[in-house]
């Protein structure tokens, strides 16, 4: 493998810069997140009052489970309570 | 709070050398048996390559790009089961980003362009080949002492300054120069067999 010299590597090393470390952590906290959000789920299943407040503010609910709240999270929570 | 910032870099810095260690397909299997440690390293080792694809690749902009990125990982969690070769990780995870990526400039290019047939363009094809390749170079530097790795990632693709390195790593400035060439003739050794020592 001739074609490795050094100019080449370090441009390649370059070419993967890191993901933005918020993103990262929501995708490594995605077990967890899952499993807060059955826990939601289930609650709202057994308390009117809570599925109408978590209906209106979805965000909210997850941020105040301390789960960033993601696109696809978000997704699958609506589907879910709705 | 600092409490649980520190937890968390604790685990990605576990995370990260769980990844060094295991093979795809070991990641893998650990992943589906519910190993939450090695689903950290799987993201940890695919997140900068489903960056890259979404904002080299198909230049996304940084609000579609997290959203893909979120749901790519999202699918890979719910759907490993459904891999059918372990070892065959990479490939599934560049393909299913390049749908997504797809999907999002479709669904975009309808909300901007609604009265007109023009498709998206598509993925630079030259900027795939590079980030595999990237991608190799990359699994190569898990061969070099930690020091090694950080110094090279640090300089090349996190663009932190000699000064910066130093003050990170507790090294005097000037050696940074000289430490990045050693280590990267150690890097072109793990990446070209023929010229590694005998010794190796």
């Amino acid at each position: 493998m001739s074609g490795y010299d050094i100019e080449r590597l370090s441009r390649l090393i370059g070419t993967l810069p890191p993901a933005p470390a918020a993103w990262v952590r929501a995708a490594r906290e995605l077990p967890r997140a899952r499993r807060e959000l059955d826990t939601i789920v289930e609650r709202a299943e057994s308390d009117a009052e809570f599925r109408r407040a978590l209906i209106a503010d979805l965000e909210s609910a997850l941020r105040a489970e301390g789960v960033e709240p993601t696109w696809p999270l978000l997704d699958e929570l609506r589907r879910r309570v709705s | 709070m600092a409490a649980a910032r520190d937890a968390g870099e604790a685990a990605a810095r576990g995370a990260a050398k769980l990844s060094e260690e295991l093979s795809d397909a070991k990641l893998v299997a650990l992943c589906r048996a519910g190993d939450e440690e090695a689903w950290g390293a799987l993201v940890e080792r695919f997140s900068r390559y489903v960056y890259a694809i979404c904002v080299q690749a198909f230049r996304l902009p940084e609000h579609d790009a997290e959203d893909v990125f979120q749901e790519v990982f999202a699918r890979v969690f719910e759907r490993l089961d459904t891999l059918r070769d372990d070892e065959a990780v990479r490939p599934w995870i560049a393909q299913l980003t390049r749908r997504l990526c797809i999907d999002r400039l479709r669904a975009g290019s309808r909300e901007i362009t609604a009265d007109t047939e023009e498709l998206p363009d598509g993925p630079d094809e030259d900027v795939l080949l590079k980030l595999e390749e990237a991608f190799d170079v990359h699994d190569a530097l898990a061969g070099l002492s930690e020091n090694c790795q950080e110094i090279l990632d640090r300089f090349f693709a996190r663009d932190e300054s000699y000064r910066t390195i130093g003050e990170a790593l507790e090294l005097p400035a000037g050696t940074i120069a000289s430490r990045i060439s050693r280590c990267l003739l150690k890097l072109r050794e793990e990446m070209t067999p023929d010229v590694r020592p005998e010794s190796r």
